[in-house]
């Protein structure tokens, strides 16, 4: 490549080349007088890929650092590429959720692929191997013409990628709302198994040492995608496919195998993979943490296309590639590690002693800037916002029709029907670990060579966030736990993935504020920290914002893996109702799908409550009390009894609601902190009494058996439920 | 019993199928990277596992059918030793010309994982022996391209010469197009050899040979193995 090549398209650099690149009057002006000159098109890219909204946090930063983060099992908390937390034993589990959304909006297999390709990356960069993933996914309505496309593109695309690398997809969220409509939400989730004292973090070390460059080669696909997902959609979207970057699983799998190879070698110093603006991002962060400058000879780089130029390679997006520095004694042996398994492993570059990234390409100087500042100067807005208002009360409801009808409508609705279409996609198997499959509560995945399993949920309910964010922060918190506590696991740890609209809008910037103080009071209360986790903003198209969707991936940990509680019933047992119920009906689905409303407050969470009945679920499951066990969330008391028959082929019978209670309000509210468990019959007193003991509200609420599933004296067959139920995923995807 | 396990770059159920043969035999297998042109000595079986050899970016399995180790594992074959091909395995042994047929892409165009049942069609041979003539087992598939093929002479030929191992069935042992996952022709989940000494199926049965995964069908055919 020829250095006259790179230069002649360069673009003469002033504010409103600074403006395309995402940077107001105001940062520009930052980087003139942090520079004292104006800065060359490769500089001002690399301003606009550190500063912009994904990179620099730079709305959320201050609110991110109100969350509870420690712990006695936290190893490594954010700030990283993964959370690291304590297994016992020696080893750890190292996750993070991330989103991917508006390349997959844009494209959805790709964008979706690659957006579990990054988060996989995150995980083995750490040092461990990946043992399960999952999505939380957010569509349009399903009768809006892009939605179909948008779901196979991005199941497909998760699947593609997932199932060639090799990790089970053992669970995850599907939803449909209008609010989705031009921009659906991909939130990748990944946790991988590391030995305790063999994690490897992003600080570079010692001065001289090579930079080396693993991995596929450099091209110029993802080229501003950071940029890109730091704005507003509108109607030139589709100009910015370019922008997506293409997965290749097949390498993803080698890099894995090539960096766990070279990390047992001992020739990494510090390692750190290229996401969000690759090659520039990943080199600041390493020289940044360790206190060291970076220089980068680009003509080392290898590249896919020929004449690149700095600009280009310093912010491609191309996927499956790694930084690393080198202990340079180890030179040979790493370098054959990459050979064997036909990646490319280039010295790129050196650490120095002095705070300065320079990037030269043909010994020309194309970028020579102060490293610390571009991430430590990075700009940090205290947003105005504003608080969301108090909802209105519900008012007076119109009585309900039959409570099996409603039942049946409910659990056949696009966002309560089953998910096996989906599920069906993903290999969820693979690595023969996984001991709890997509449907449950949460996913059980035993820790390989051991009796120990990790339990894995994600959950939100972002109607809940918008309608009170602090309640709907807090919800979101305690349904991980719950869900954890209700497959018998001890809730270990979290990740946010927090989903927004326009930052710079008060009102949006109210619901972040509002769900981040309810996430945090949440974590608090429930010894559940936040390890990990991602910032997207801007999810609007044309000024419509999403719902405000603080996704939570949680983790949990089994003794023994195998003992997990599942939601199956059998013949003959007794359910107890676990936890209090007002009879919540704002917000819920039965509002929405039944009576066509979308109003009222959230169910608020009592946080002490919920720990206490967490625990004691635990605690009774351990002394072998429950034969099947669900928490109550979308849909409450009736939904749950019904997803515990079809998952035991068993009928189910609840009684009628309480005297001074409505029907709809007992089968379908959604108060909180609650779950329903099965016992055998003569355990049911023990249950109870343990309850007492405990200072748990239990109930009994009815039992197991037959083929019908009764709610009071109204009766549907299990058969006809299970086909409503199975039946609208594959017929509105038009497969059945 | 001495066993390998072939490791293509891309293959990711070679753990899982060394776990399922340590389990069965008692003994380690050997690992054995693609690259590597022999096989270990006295060795009794090679598996070929599922994953995704080269990417499958191409024909399933085709680029994998020219690893330097298949020439050995051909080699292995053509003497008469054991060899079991799992799902991507079953791919590259189509393509390495020890099996006939060819396994195209799913007929609905999605990967299907999901647990199987399946009728065990012939059990004269080393892999199925340890179940009845007509059995029902249940194991998992988990696959993009597993819609068997073969011209109407083959899949007749394959019938009268008892080389159909196992068939996709309902619940009841009925081979319905409901149960069939993939298309497959005659519904057709596994092949053996003329020999009957290698075996060709879309199930992974090392998926399911463990009581904390919810079955242990599939070990019934490693025991056999190391009986």
């Amino acid at each position: 490549m020829a250095a006259a090549d790179t230069q002649i398209t360069e673009p003469e650099v002033n504010q409103a080349l600074a403006s395309e690149h995402g940077l107001n009057a105001e940062e520009y002006q930052r980087i003139l007088d942090l520079l004292g000159r104006t800065p060359t098109f490769t500089e001002l890219g690399i301003f606009s890929a550190m500063w912009n909204e994904h990179c620099s946090y730079k709305s959320s930063k201050k609110w991110l650092r109100t969350l509870p983060t420690t712990g006695p099992q936290v190893i490594c908390g954010p700030g990283e590429n993964a959370g690291v937390v304590d297994i016992g034993d020696g080893q750890a589990i190292v996750f993070k959720m991330e989103s991917h959304n508006h390349p997959s909006y844009i494209e959805p297999y790709q964008g979706a692929a690659t957006g579990v390709g990054g988060i996989l990356r995150d995980v083995f960069t750490m040092g461990a191997r990946p043992i399960a993933a999952m999505n939380a996914l957010s569509f349009g309505a399903p009768d809006h013409p892009k939605t179909r496309h948008l779901v196979r593109g991005v199941v497909e695309g998760i699947g593609g990628y997932g199932n060639a690398f090799g990790v089970p997809t053992v669970g995850g969220e599907v939803r449909f709302h209008p609010a989705y409509n031009g921009n659906c939400l991909v939130n990748a989730f990944a946790a991988g198994l590391a030995d305790a004292d063999k994690i490897f973090y992003s600080a570079a070390s010692g001065v001289g040492r090579p930079v080396v460059y693993l991995g596929a080669k450099t091209g110029r696909d993802g080229v501003g995608g950071a940029t890109m997902a730091s704005a507003e959609f509108d109607e030139t979207i589709e100009e910015k496919r370019p922008t997506v970057q293409v997965g290749d699983p097949f390498t993803e799998k080698r890099l894995l195998e090539a960096c766990l190879e070279l990390m047992a070698s001992g020739a990494v110093v510090s390692i750190q993979d290229m996401g969000a603006a690759g090659l520039t991002c990943s080199a600041v962060e390493m020289g940044d943490k360790g206190e060291l400058g970076v220089r980068l000879d680009l003509e080392a780089v290898p590249c896919r296309e020929t004449h690149m130029s700095a600009y280009e390679m310093m912010l491609s997006e191309s996927q499956e590639r790694m930084l690393m520095v080198l202990r340079p004694e180890k030179e040979t042996e790493a370098r054959a590690i990459f050979e064997k398994w036909d990646l490319d492993f280039a010295i790129v570059g050196e650490t120095i002693p002095e705070d300065r990234f320079d990037v030269r390409l043909n010994g020309q100087t194309k970028a020579d800037l102060p490293l610390k500042a571009l991430s430590g100067t990075a700009p940090e807005y205290d947003r105005p916002w504003e608080p969301t208002p108090p909802a209105a009360p519900l008012g007076e409801l119109p009585p309900m029709g039959s409570a099996t009808a409603t039942l049946a409508t409910l659990i056949g609705a696009p966002d309560l029907c089953s998910r096996a279409w989906v599920w069906r996609q993903y290999d969820h198997m693979v690595m023969a670990d996984t001991v709890q499959r997509p449907g449950g509560d949460a996913a059980v995945v035993r820790v390989h060579g051991t009796e120990k399993g990790l339990a894995f949920t994600c959950d939100v309910t972002p109607r809940y966030c918008k309608a009170n964010p602090v309640e709907g922060g807090k919800q979101a918190v305690a349904e991980a736990f719950r869900n954890l506590c209700a497959v018998g696991a001890t809730p270990l740890a979290i990740t946010d993935n927090l989903n927004f609209g326009n930052p710079e809008k008060p009102h949006i910037m109210g619901q972040f504020v509002g769900c981040v103080q309810g996430i945090g009071e949440a974590c608090a209360a429930l010894d559940f920290p936040v390890v990990s986790g991602n910032v997207s903003l801007y999810n609007e198209t044309d000024g419509q914002a999403i719902l405000p969707t603080p996704t939570i991936g949680g983790v949990g940990l089994l003794e023994q893996a195998s003992q997990s509680l599942r939601i199956a019933v059998a013949e003959h047992q007794r359910l107890i109702l676990l936890g209090q119920s007002a009879g919540h009906l704002g917000q819920t689905i039965y509002l929405r799908e039944i009576l066509g409303r979308e109003d009222g407050d959230a169910p608020s969470v009592d946080l002490a409550s919920e720990r206490k009945t967490g625990e004691f679920v635990r605690e009774i499951a351990a002394n072998g009390l429950i034969a099947a066990c669900h928490d109550l969330s979308d849909g409450g008391l009736a939904v749950a009894a019904a997803e515990m028959a079809l998952a035991g082929g068993v009928g189910v019978h609840l009684d009628h609601s309480p005297q001074d209670m409505r029907d709809e309000a007992w089968f379908f509210g959604e108060d909180q902190g609650r779950y329903l468990i099965a016992v055998e019959t003569d355990a049911a007193d023990a249950v109870l009494a343990a309850a007492g003991d405990a200072r748990i509200i239990a109930q009994m609420v009815g039992s197991t058996g037959g083929t019908d599933v009764s709610l009071g004296n109204d009766a549907i067959a299990l058969g006809e439920l299970r086909t409503t139920h199975e039946a609208w995923f594959a017929q509105w995807m038009g497969d059945s | 019993m001495k066993t390998s396990v072939i490791v293509f770059p891309g293959s990711n159920c070679d753990r899982d199928m060394a776990v399922a043969l340590r389990n069965a035999t008692g003994h380690e297998p050997t690992m054995v990277w693609h690259k590597d042109s022999a096989l270990p000595d006295d060795l009794d079986l090679v598996a070929v596992p599922g994953g995704f050899s080269f990417g499958d970016y191409l024909r399933c399995g085709a680029i994998a059918a020219r690893s330097p180790i298949m020439r050995a594992v051909v080699d292995h074959a053509r003497r008469g030793g054991l060899t079991l091909g799992v799902c991507n395995g079953w791919q590259v042994l189509i393509e390495a010309g020890l099996l006939p047929g060819a396994l195209m892409r799913n007929a609905d165009l999605k990967f299907v994982c999901q647990d199987v049942h399946l009728r065990v069609e012939e059990v004269q041979n080393p892999f199925s022996r340890g179940y009845q003539a007509g059995q029902i087992i249940r194991v998992p598939v988990a696959h993009h391209d597993g819609n068997f093929y073969g011209d109407e002479d083959l899949l007749d030929r394959l019938e009268a010469e008892n080389r159909v191992a196992f068939r996709y069935v309902d619940a009841n042992g009925d081979a319905t197009a409901r149960s069939n996952p993939n298309g497959s022709a005659r519904n057709i989940a596994g092949v053996l050899s003329e020999n009957r000494r290698v075996l060709g199926m879309m199930p992974h049965p090392e998926r399911l040979a463990d009581s904390a995964l919810g079955g242990v069908d599939g070990s019934v055919l490693f025991e056999a193995l190391a009986a």
